[in-house]
């Protein structure tokens, strides 16, 4: 449905975004994420025509957003980061207006304002002033707007940004509800919520792609994903690592006491590996155990340790390059 | 057509906004306040004994919008810049020109609302006298058409800046240049000091909305001065959309 090929953006000597491309077809939950300035949100607004690539090509649906702009942009819903709404008039109003340009009239139009006002929960505010909403209603109010006319396509950046825990639940349920039957882009750096809601996951980096697969696949990078966490009673950490680095399949064994029992970790040497947990019950064999627990793997220290090494370098670079 | 239903929409929705803030309800009783106290105090309509509203009424006018139409077109784009629905309405299926336009046409259209509103002082002077109304309607247009113009310029204006402060600024200043282009003293000045003949003058005089304007007040609907307010109108939309392309591009 949307097809992004080698987009760059080049903002004076910056590249903001640099040679990204990706597909999201209907059915698909596209989680991305990066950190703060990654290109997430250039990103975003190439892919809605906002801003004109500097180099590369969107197609919505077929149609180039550069090339074709309005077939492309009627496919399209679009939330921006800051979810800007018309301060000076009502919700009704604003969403009448949207209605409106997307082209509904009539009857149709008054289902559709209808329809979003019960999805996003805006009936007790629905004509109240823009300006005076809290910034959870705001939200909620551009986002209507952008589901107003059914895209095909909907491309959310940070729908959940400054929504209570309530209100991010049942955003990302509206999302994945969505999802079945659309084509999904969101942004976020709120990792719980590539679980909650996302069928794939970009990490995206100063401008480049650096993971793109499947919620378990990017954990499956990490050294906790197959690590088997044990609950030991009546033995001191000492004689439980001794005990548990004997094991061939584990790279790293960490055991702290804690009451009166010692909880130990056994990361595998190679990520996912299944038969650890099966070495890990045949080493321990004899030994009170309470608790086994194999681990799935941690989304947050995939994201840590592929976003922050380069941030690392840059600094170190940036360090070198004031010294020479 | 659907350029027009386009066009519709957002004309509709940028008219609400004056009226739902205080800015249009300032804007008219100022403008009506102004135009009374001029036309009857300053201009001495009543002592002139004359049933015509040129010199009295009309005159004033190119003054006035100096500092109202930039008021009424400072937020045109600054503000949806400034709130970031900029983002949201170019993103819509619509094309930038028909969202400028349309801005434009809905505060075109208030202004003309405001300059309907005079109509008292129509009504007075056909109380007293036997005017000419047929010079008193080409003035009303050639007032209308020099407010577009005006207009135009706050457009590229508010275009440039997030600051409504700015844009006021600098389209009283653009405007100011309209006017002086075409105002005597500036005319004695510049045919002192240029002694290459008329041509210089002629040319800086008619960039002036006064020497426009001049026509209308006689009753003359002279085409070159239509088509002069027109093209300012077309020209500083046209700029508009060059600045709005610039500031996404870069």
């Amino acid at each position: 449905m949307i097809k992004v090929e080698n987009l760059t953006k080049i903002f004076g000597a910056k590249r903001a975004v640099n040679g990204v491309s990706f597909s999201v077809e209907r059915g698909e939950v596209l989680g991305f994420l990066g950190p703060n300035g990654a290109g997430k949100s250039t990103t975003m607004r190439m892919l809605t025509g906002f801003l004109p690539p500097s180099s590369g090509r969107v197609t919505v649906g077929g149609y180039d957003i550069v090339e074709q702009p309005i077939p492309a942009k009627k496919l399209l819903g679009y939330l921006p980061e800051s979810a800007p709404a018309y301060t000076d008039m009502t919700v009704h109003g604003f969403l009448n207006f949207t209605a409106e340009i997307r082209g509904l009239r009539g009857d149709a139009k008054k289902a559709a304002v209808n329809r979003v006002v019960d999805l996003c929960f805006l009936e007790s505010v629905l004509h109240q002033n823009v300006d005076t909403l809290s910034k959870g209603y705001r939200h909620r109010t551009c986002f209507a707007q952008s589901i107003i006319h059914d895209p095909d396509i909907l491309v959310l950046d940070e729908p959940t940004d400054g929504l209570d825990p309530n209100q991010k639940h049942e955003i990302r349920q509206l999302i994945r509800k969505m999802g079945e039957k659309k084509a999904i882009i969101f942004s976020t750096h709120i990792l719980e919520e590539v679980d909650a809601a996302c069928t794939r996951a970009i990490i995206i980096d100063r401008g480049v792609i650096v993971a793109n697969g499947t919620p378990e696949e990017l954990r499956r990078k990490s050294e906790w994903a197959g690590a088997v966490t044990l609950r030991i009673l009546g033995m001191n950490p000492g004689a439980v690592q001794e005990k548990l680095n004997q094991i061939r399949a584990a790279k790293k064994v960490t055991a702290t006491a804690n009451g009166s029992a010692v909880i130990a970790t056994v990361f595998p040497r190679s990520a996912g590996d299944g038969d650890l947990t099966r070495d890990v019950i045949a080493a321990t064999n004899g030994w009170q155990i309470v608790e086994v627990r194999t681990e799935e793997g941690r989304l947050d220290e995939v994201f840590y340790n592929i976003t922050m090494p380069d941030t690392k370098a840059a600094d170190r670079s940036a360090k070198a390059g004031s010294q020479g | 057509m659907n350029s027009f239903g386009n066009i519709k929409t957002i004309a509709k929705r940028e008219l609400g906004a004056y009226f739902t803030s205080p800015v249009a309800y300032v804007f008219i009783v100022i403008f009506l306040l102004l135009n009374g106290f001029f036309t009857f105090m300053v201009g001495r309509f009543f002592e002139n004994g004359q049933a015509s509203l040129s010199g009295p009424f009309f005159m004033w006018h190119p003054w006035f919008y100096l500092f109202l139409v930039p008021a009424v077109g400072m937020r045109l784009w600054s503000e949806e810049r400034r709130v970031g629905t900029l983002e949201l309405l170019l993103t819509m299926p619509i094309a930038p020109w028909e969202a400028i336009v349309g801005k434009f046409l809905a505060s075109w259209l208030f202004l003309g609302l405001a300059l309907v509103l005079t109509f008292p002082v129509v009504i007075t002077v056909n109380y007293l006298g036997s005017p000419d109304n047929g010079v008193i309607f080409a003035a009303y247009v050639g007032s209308w058409l020099m407010a577009g113009a005006y207009l135009a310029v706050s457009c590229i204006t508010s275009a440039i800046t997030r600051s409504q402060v700015v844009s006021f600024i600098i389209s009283v200043v653009a405007c100011l240049f309209l006017i002086l282009a075409g105002f005597p003293p500036v005319i004695n000045l510049l045919q002192n000091l240029t002694h290459h003949g008329q041509w210089l003058v002629d040319v800086v005089t008619s960039f002036s909305v006064i020497t426009h304007f001049e026509g209308f007040q006689k009753g003359v609907l002279d085409s070159r001065d239509i088509i002069f307010f027109l093209s300012v109108i077309g020209f500083s939309l046209f700029t508009t959309s060059v600045i709005l392309r610039t500031h996404r591009t870069s």
